[in-house]
C-alpha cells in the first residue's frame, strides 16, 4: 500500500508515535521510580529527592536485605507455591480439557460438567464460608492449601478445550484406526499439539499465585507462613497512618526502610518480569484462540 | 458389534478417569463452601459451628438493609466498577488503533511489550509503588511544588478516591485489555484499505469506515460480557490503595465484607452481603452472557 507522504500525514503520524511513547512511558516510570529508590541512599529517598535516577548510588538497601531472613522465607514460600500450583493445575486441567472438548456423542455428559464448571466460576460461597471450609480441611499454613485454595481455573480449563476443539480431528482418527487408546492420543498427539496454551496456562498460573496476597494473608497465622507478596504486604501498609498529620506521616516514613522496601518490591516483581515477555507470542495466541469464539 | 460396543465404553471409562480429577477439585474447594451460605439465614456462633447455630430467617438481611454502610459500599462498587467497564473498553480500543497506525514492527512490538508490563505486577506492588509515587513526598508532588503548587495527599482525598481508583486500573490493564482488538485488527482484510486508499480515502476516512466496523463486533461482545462484573469493583486493587480517610467514597462491597467479617469477626452479616452479591452478580453474569450469545453469537466453549 503507498502512504501519501504530505506533510500533515507525517505530523499526524508524529503525534500518534509521541502518544505512544508516552503511553509506555508511563508504564515504565513508576517501577524506575522504585528502582532508582531502591539503589538510592537512604537520606536522599527519605528526604523525597529521588525521581527516576538514584542519588547517592549505593547497593546498601540489597545488602541489608541479605540479613533479613524472613525476606528470604517468604520468597521460597511462594517459589514452592507456584511449584506445587503448577504441578497440580497444568496436569488436571489437560487432562479434563481433553474429554470436555469431545462431542457429546463421544462424551456424553461434556455439556452438562462445563456448565456445572461455568456455575462455579460465577457463583462462589463468598470469602466466610471458603475461609471456614480451608480452615476444616487443615488448609491454613499448608503450601498445597495455597496451590489449590483458589478453586479449580474455570477460565484457564475453558481456554483450553477450546483450543483442543480447534485440533484437527483427523489426526485422532488416524490414531484411532491404529488402535490407540485415550491416554495415548492425549499425551503423544493432542499435548505436543498444545504447546501455546499449556504455556498461557501455565504463565496465568505462575502470575496469579505469584501475585496473590489475600490467600496467604487470610490462610496463613504467622510471617514464616506467609508468601512473598503477603509479606510485602505487611511491610508496606504496617503503619497505619490514618489518623495521622502530615509530619507525622513523614517522621514514621523516616523510620520505615524506605529504599530496602523498594529492593524488596524489585526483587520481587524479577520472576515474572524475567517470564513475560518470552511467553508474549504464546498468550496473545492463547487468549485470542481459546478466550474469544464467534 | 459387542465388541465396538465395548471399546467405546472402556473409552468413556478413560474420559470419566481424566475429568475426576478436576471434579473432585471443584467439588471440594468451589462447591462445599457454597453450602456455607446457611450462615446468612443463622446467627452464627463459631463455638457452635453450622449445624447447631440457631436460624434467625432473613434478619441479616433486614439489618443489612437498614445500615448506611451497605448502600453506601453498593452505591461505591458500582460507581467505580461502571468507570472501569466503559474505560477499560474505550482506552484499549484507542490505543490499538494507534498501534495499528504504526508500521514499525520493532516500535510496534517494543510498545506492546512494555504495556503488557503492568498488568503482570500484583496489586500489593502496584499499590505500594502508586502510594509512594502519589504521596506527599512522591515525585508527583515533587513536581507540583517545582511548578509552585501544593502538595496533594492524592489517595487520602475521598473526592478524588473514584477517579484515581478507575484511571489506575485502566493504566494497569489497558495494555493487555488491547490484545484482543490488536488480534481482531490483524484479521480485517488488507484488500479492504488498498481499494480504500486508490479511492482516496484519507487516514481517518479509513480508520472510520474500515477499521472501526471491523472491530465493532468484538467491542460490543467485550462490553456485553463485562456488564456482568458490575458487582466487581476489584477487591485486590482497592484494598492496597484505599485507607480510612476513604471510605465514603472507595469502601466496596469484597473490601468491607473482609473487614467485617474476618477482622470484626461478623461471620453472618458478612456471609448475608457475600450472599447478595453473589446473586445479584450471577444474574447480571448471566443476563450478559446469553445477551452476548443472542446478539454476537458468542460461545463460553
Amino acid at each position: 500500500m503507498v502512504e501519501k507522504k504530505t506533510a500533515g500525514h507525517i505530523a499526524v503520524q508524529a503525534i500518534f508515535v509521541v502518544i505512544l511513547v508516552l503511553l509506555a512511558l508511563s508504564c515504565l516510570l513508576p517501577l524506575l521510580y522504585n528502582l532508582a529508590v531502591s539503589f538510592s541512599s537512604k537520606e536522599a529517598a527519605e528526604a523525597g529527592l529521588v525521581s527516576f535516577w538514584p542519588i547517592g548510588f549505593t547497593l546498601k538497601a540489597y545488602q541489608e536485605i541479605m540479613g533479613e531472613s524472613a525476606f528470604f522465607v517468604s520468597f521460597f514460600v511462594s517459589v514452592k507455591r507456584v511449584a506445587v500450583a503448577l504441578l497440580i493445575t497444568i496436569p488436571t486441567l489437560t487432562m479434563a480439557a481433553y474429554p470436555l472438548a469431545k462431542s457429546r456423542q463421544e462424551f456424553a455428559p461434556r455439556n452438562i460438567i462445563l456448565w456445572i464448571f461455568v456455575f462455579c466460576m460465577l457463583f462462589s460461597g463468598g470469602t466466610i464460608p471458603w475461609y471456614m471450609v480451608m480452615k476444616n480441611y487443615g488448609l491454613i499454613n499448608n503450601i498445597v492449601g495455597l496451590a489449590v485454595c483458589g478453586g479449580i481455573p474455570v477460565f484457564n480449563l475453558i481456554l483450553m478445550v477450546n483450543f483442543f476443539q480447534d485440533i484437527p480431528k483427523e489426526l485422532e482418527e488416524a490414531a484411532m484406526v491404529d488402535g490407540a487408546g485415550a491416554w495415548y492420543i492425549l499425551t503423544h498427539i493432542i499435548v505436543p499439539l498444545s504447546k501455546p496454551v499449556i504455556a498461557t496456562i501455565a504463565l496465568f498460573t505462575i502470575v496469579t499465585h505469584w501475585n496473590d496476597f489475600f490467600q496467604g494473608l487470610v490462610l496463613s497465622t504467622g510471617e514464616k507462613y506467609y508468601p512473598l507478596q503477603t509479606y510485602i504486604k505487611q511491610l508496606i501498609f504496617q503503619v497505619d497512618t490514618s489518623t495521622m498529620t502530615a509530619e507525622q506521616i513523614k517522621q514514621a516514613s523516616m523510620m520505615s526502610n524506605t529504599t530496602m522496601n523498594a529492593a524488596k518490591i524489585f526483587i520481587s516483581m524479577i520472576p515474572v518480569l524475567c517470564i513475560y515477555p518470552f511467553l508474549q507470542k504464546y498468550f496473545v495466541t492463547g487468549i485470542t484462540l481459546g478466550g474469544v469464539k464467534e | 458389534m459387542g465388541k465396538k460396543v465395548n471399546i467405546l465404553h472402556s473409552r468413556a471409562g478413560a474420559y470419566w478417569i481424566m475429568v475426576l480429577p478436576a471434579l473432585l477439585w471443584m467439588v471440594l474447594i468451589n462447591i462445599v463452601p457454597m453450602f456455607g451460605i446457611v450462615m446468612a439465614f443463622q446467627d452464627f456462633n463459631p463455638g457452635k459451628g453450622m449445624l447447631r447455630s440457631e436460624f434467625v430467617g432473613l434478619e441479616n438481611f433486614e439489618y443489612m438493609f437498614q445500615m448506611k454502610d451497605v448502600s453506601q459500599i453498593f452505591t461505591n462498587t458500582i460507581v467505580i466498577a461502571v468507570g472501569k467497564l466503559l474505560l477499560n473498553v474505550f482506552v484499549p480500543v484507542v490505543f490499538a488503533l494507534l498501534l495499528n497506525e504504526i508500521k514499525n514492527v520493532f516500535f510496534k512490538r517494543c510498545v506492546q511489550t512494555i504495556v503488557y508490563l503492568p498488568h503482570f505486577i500484583s496489586w500489593v506492588i502496584m499499590g505500594g509503588i502508586l502510594l509512594d509515587v502519589f504521596g506527599l513526598y512522591g515525585p508527583v508532588n515533587m513536581m507540583l511544588s517545582a511548578f509552585g503548587a501544593e502538595r496533594i495527599a492524592f489517595f487520602r482525598i475521598s473526592s478524588l478516591f473514584r477517579t484515581l481508583a478507575i484511571g489506575t486500573d485502566v493504566w494497569k490493564e489497558f495494555g493487555f485489555n488491547a490484545v484482543v482488538y490488536l488480534a481482531a485488527l490483524t484479521g480485517i482484510s488488507p484488500s479492504l484499505y488498498e481499494a480504500a486508499a486508490i479511492d482516496g480515502a484519507s487516514r481517518w476516512q479509513r480508520m472510520w469506515h474500515i477499521t472501526l466496523p471491523g472491530l465493532k463486533p468484538i467491542i460490543v461482545l467485550m462490553t456485553i460480557l463485562a456488564l456482568g462484573n458490575i458487582l466487581n469493583a476489584g477487591f485486590d486493587q482497592i484494598y492496597n490503595i484505599y485507607n480510612q480517610a476513604v471510605y465514603s467514597t472507595g469502601d466496596i462491597i469484597d473490601t468491607w465484607v473482609y473487614r467485617v467479617g474476618l477482622n470484626d469477626l461478623q461471620y453472618s452479616l458478612a456471609t448475608a452481603v457475600g450472599l447478595l452479591k453473589s446473586v445479584v452478580g450471577f444474574l447480571l453474569i448471566s443476563l450478559s452472557y446469553t445477551i452476548a450469545y443472542k446478539k454476537a453469537n458468542y460461545r463460553i466453549f
